[in-house]
């Protein structure tokens, strides 16, 4: 089995993969949105060309905006990101962004999230984390839970959490990417595709090690002898096109998604395309290789 | 076999079915499907209400009292299907918040919607300006047919459900007890003295809810209101007037609104990514796995039409993320099939016949079909948990396919193959349950 075979090159290649991420996401950093910090998300557009940012942003101030950031969104459109509005600013929302009916205004979608819903939907996202952490390692536990030989069920746990780290880590990494060139900020929509990610990839994971498992079976009850990164290859090689097939089913729908689908979910659909894909890729190439990696290490003490 | 094809014919027609009853029920909007606000394009408010002067036992009634106003408040509006609830949320530590969600569809105009709701609940007393009431108070000749008396909403202290024992040979009628202030107490012996005979009208935000006819003075500050109430009409009442007396403060916490284009953009973007999305799928499952693909791709039409009658049924409110969760749905509810035909493709090559490696293909993958759903299953409960409405829109929608797709991809798909009893002997069977690009 190649992947096997070469699986040293496959490492360099996955670290190299999670130092990318790690960087961009210390570089880049992950912005929490409206959602999580509170405040407001005013999306516009202009029927007749948008009036130049630095305008309109002097004419916010005047009306008692502060730190707020203006994107360019759309054909002629800006993305405006505030503080809480008071009742006045609320007001004099649309008067001040049309220019006092200059520049006839459309406001396509106004949010206003107040601080405590924030914190209270920040400490949700964080328990929803944990506990969706928990299930799976729990399941995982529960997936590995007869002892078999050479390697002990603890080190396939291990092994499968490593790879469902280097799941979260890398879509993370795109999104702080994401972030940094297109604005885009962590919100619900964001938390609930990394939780997706997590159910999603375990599983691939698990399917190669219990194939690995019940091959190291078969071998022991036909007395047959056969070297553990050679089962290990040939369980990867049974089991890589249906990995490979029901990512790419999904892939497709989530490419459709994002070139077709709504543009309040493109950036969900990007960072769950990214993290299938990472996914899919960690349980053949990094899963099964490393477990191959470990047997051979314990087995050299 | 021909049972089997029997039952095949059956699921096939029934599935043709509850897809035209889907198609029929959304095109003579007999049960369309349920959009939530960001599709369909409308405001929602959150508002946290202020319970500090209220007491444990009356949060509950209090804020029915609070909805109710905040109800009659939208329908004098004029929105269409407004939705306004009450809910507990809170942040950790056992600290909870009462908070009114109001949705109100249509309504794109932040601002005019705060300002009609935002205001307080006002409990007015009026006289009526003639002696006979008339059979109908429309809001229009409230200021026509009332004038303002010297009492008002303030000087109300409580409102009390009691049943009045045997007045007039009716026993147990249901009565509310009105009890005044002191100051209130002064104001309505001299108001009562004067208008014996006439009619007392009580307004809740120019709403009349009760209008009594004054019989006598009363110059104990306590008035009690008879009538042919029911109890739970009685109760109604005290609760207005009670909380139209005292009303809850409310505060906003936050607001959402979607321009009704947006929305409909997205119910467009959704339903194109949607028809792509299958056209997608079923074109890889019968490219890569040929006739076997094929049921696959029935199978996911059954599924498709399956949850889409639920989502009419249930009814589930249909978001973007809700959209998203159907399509990445559809990706995922072949998977088991691909489960299934890789290992069929195994016991095939193991040189097993067709029907024992189509019977063992199933049932092979089954444990790792089970686990592909567990797992997922997991998240989905747990978003659902999570959801703000956003988020539990995508939860329900996710659990319900992989729930839906599991029975539709193993029952559906393993039918289908069965009944075809086709043995993968000869040069064309071959081709058509082999797979993948070799021939």
């Amino acid at each position: 089995m190649v992947i096997i075979r070469y699986r040293n090159i496959f490492f360099a290649v996955t670290g190299a993969i999670i130092i990318a991420s790690l960087i961009s996401l210390f570089v880049f950093g992950l912005h929490f949105g409206t959602d999580f910090k509170g405040g407001t998300l005013v999306q516009f557009s202009y029927n007749s060309g948008r009036p130049d940012s630095v305008k309109l942003g002097g004419s916010l101030k005047v009306a008692g905006f502060e730190g707020f950031s203006l994107r360019e969104a759309g054909e002629a459109g800006y993305i405006l990101r505030a503080g809480n509005m008071t009742e006045a600013q609320r007001a004099a929302l649309s008067g001040v962004l049309s220019g006092k009916g200059e520049h006839p205004v459309t406001i396509n979608q106004l949010t206003e999230v107040g601080p405590t819903i924030g914190k209270e939907l920040r400490n949700k996202a964080l328990i929803a984390l944990v506990l969706v952490l928990l299930c799976i390692l729990l399941f995982i536990a529960f997936a590995f839970r007869k002892v078999s030989q050479p390697v002990s069920s603890w080190i396939y746990g291990l092994i499968a959490l490593m790879a469902l780290l280097h799941d979260v880590v890398v879509p993370m990494g795109f999104f702080a990417f994401l972030g940094y060139f297109t604005g885009a900020q962590v919100d619900t929509l964001f938390v609930t595709a990394v939780l997706t990610i997590l159910g999603f990839s375990v599983h691939d994971t698990i399917v190669v090690f219990d194939r690995v498992r019940e091959n190291l079976r078969i071998n022991q009850e036909r007395n047959r002898k056969e070297d553990f990164a050679e089962t290990a290859g040939r369980s990867l090689g049974q089991t890589f096109v249906r990995s490979v097939n029901t990512s790419l089913t999904v892939v497709f729908t989530l490419l459709v998604l994002y070139f077709v689908g709504p543009a309040s979910t493109r950036d969900f659909s990007l960072t769950l395309l990214v993290g299938i894909i990472a996914g899919t890729y960690s349980s053949i190439f990094l899963a099964t290789p490393l477990l191959v990696a470990v047997e051979r290490w314990r087995r050299g003490k | 076999m021909l049972q089997k094809r029997l039952i095949a014919l059956v699921i096939l027609l029934i599935g043709t079915g509850i897809g035209w009853f889907v198609y029929s029920a959304q095109v003579n909007a007999t049960r369309p499907f349920k959009l939530g606000l960001d599709l369909s394009g409308g405001t929602q408010l959150v508002y946290r209400a202020d319970l500090s002067a209220i007491t444990g036992s009356d949060v509950a009634d209090s804020m029915a009292s609070l909805r109710d106003t905040i109800e009659r408040r939208v329908n004098l509006f004029g929105v269409s299907e407004p939705i306004v609830q009450t809910q507990r949320g809170g942040t950790l530590a056992g600290k909870t918040e009462e908070r009114l969600i109001v949705e109100l569809p249509g309504v794109t105009d932040t601002q005019k919607a705060i300002e009609l709701i935002g205001q307080t609940p006002v409990l007015e007393f009026r006289m009526l300006k003639g002696d006979v009431p008339p059979a109908d108070f429309s809001t229009s000749t409230v200021d026509e047919l009332f004038e303002a008396a010297a009492i008002t909403g303030k000087d109300l202290k409580s409102a009390q459900l009691q049943f009045n024992q045997g007045v007039g040979g009716v026993p147990n009628e249901p009565v509310v007890v009105l009890t005044f202030n002191s100051e209130g107490k002064k104001i309505f012996a001299d108001l009562t003295k004067e208008n014996v005979g006439r009619f007392f009208g009580m307004f809740l935000d120019g709403v009349p809810i009760s209008v009594p006819v004054i019989r006598e003075a009363i110059p104990d500050g306590t008035a009690v209101i008879s009538g042919n109430f029911t109890p739970g009409e009685a109760k109604e009442l005290a609760r207005n007037l009670n909380f139209g007396a005292l009303p809850v403060p409310i505060e906003l916490i936050s607001t959402q609104t979607v321009s009704a284009t947006l929305g409909d953009e997205a119910v467009r973007d959704g339903i194109m990514a949607g028809l792509w999305g299958v056209i997608a799928v079923v074109l890889f499952m019968i490219l890569w796995y040929r006739l076997p693909g094929l049921l696959a791709a029935i199978a996911l039409l059954v599924y498709i039409v399956a949850v889409l009658a639920l989502f009419q049924l249930i009814p589930v409110t249909l978001t973007a993320a809700g959209i998203a969760a159907f399509i990445l749905s559809i990706g995922m509810a072949v998977d088991a099939n691909i489960l299934i035909f890789e290992r069929t493709k195994e016991e095939l090559r193991a040189g097993k016949p067709s029907d024992e490696a189509i019977h063992e293909g199933f049932s092979r993958a089954w444990p790792s079909i089970r686990d592909s759903n567990i797992s997922s299953m997991i998240t989905a409960v747990i978003l659902f948990w999570f959801g703000t409405s956003l988020i539990k829109g995508f939860a329900l929608v996710f659990g319900l396919g992989v729930l839906v797709s599991m029975l539709t991809a193993i029952s559906v798909s393993r039918t289908f193959l069965v009944a075809l009893g086709i043995e993968a002997k000869t040069g064309i069977t071959r081709f058509l349950f082999g797979s993948g690009i070799k021939v």
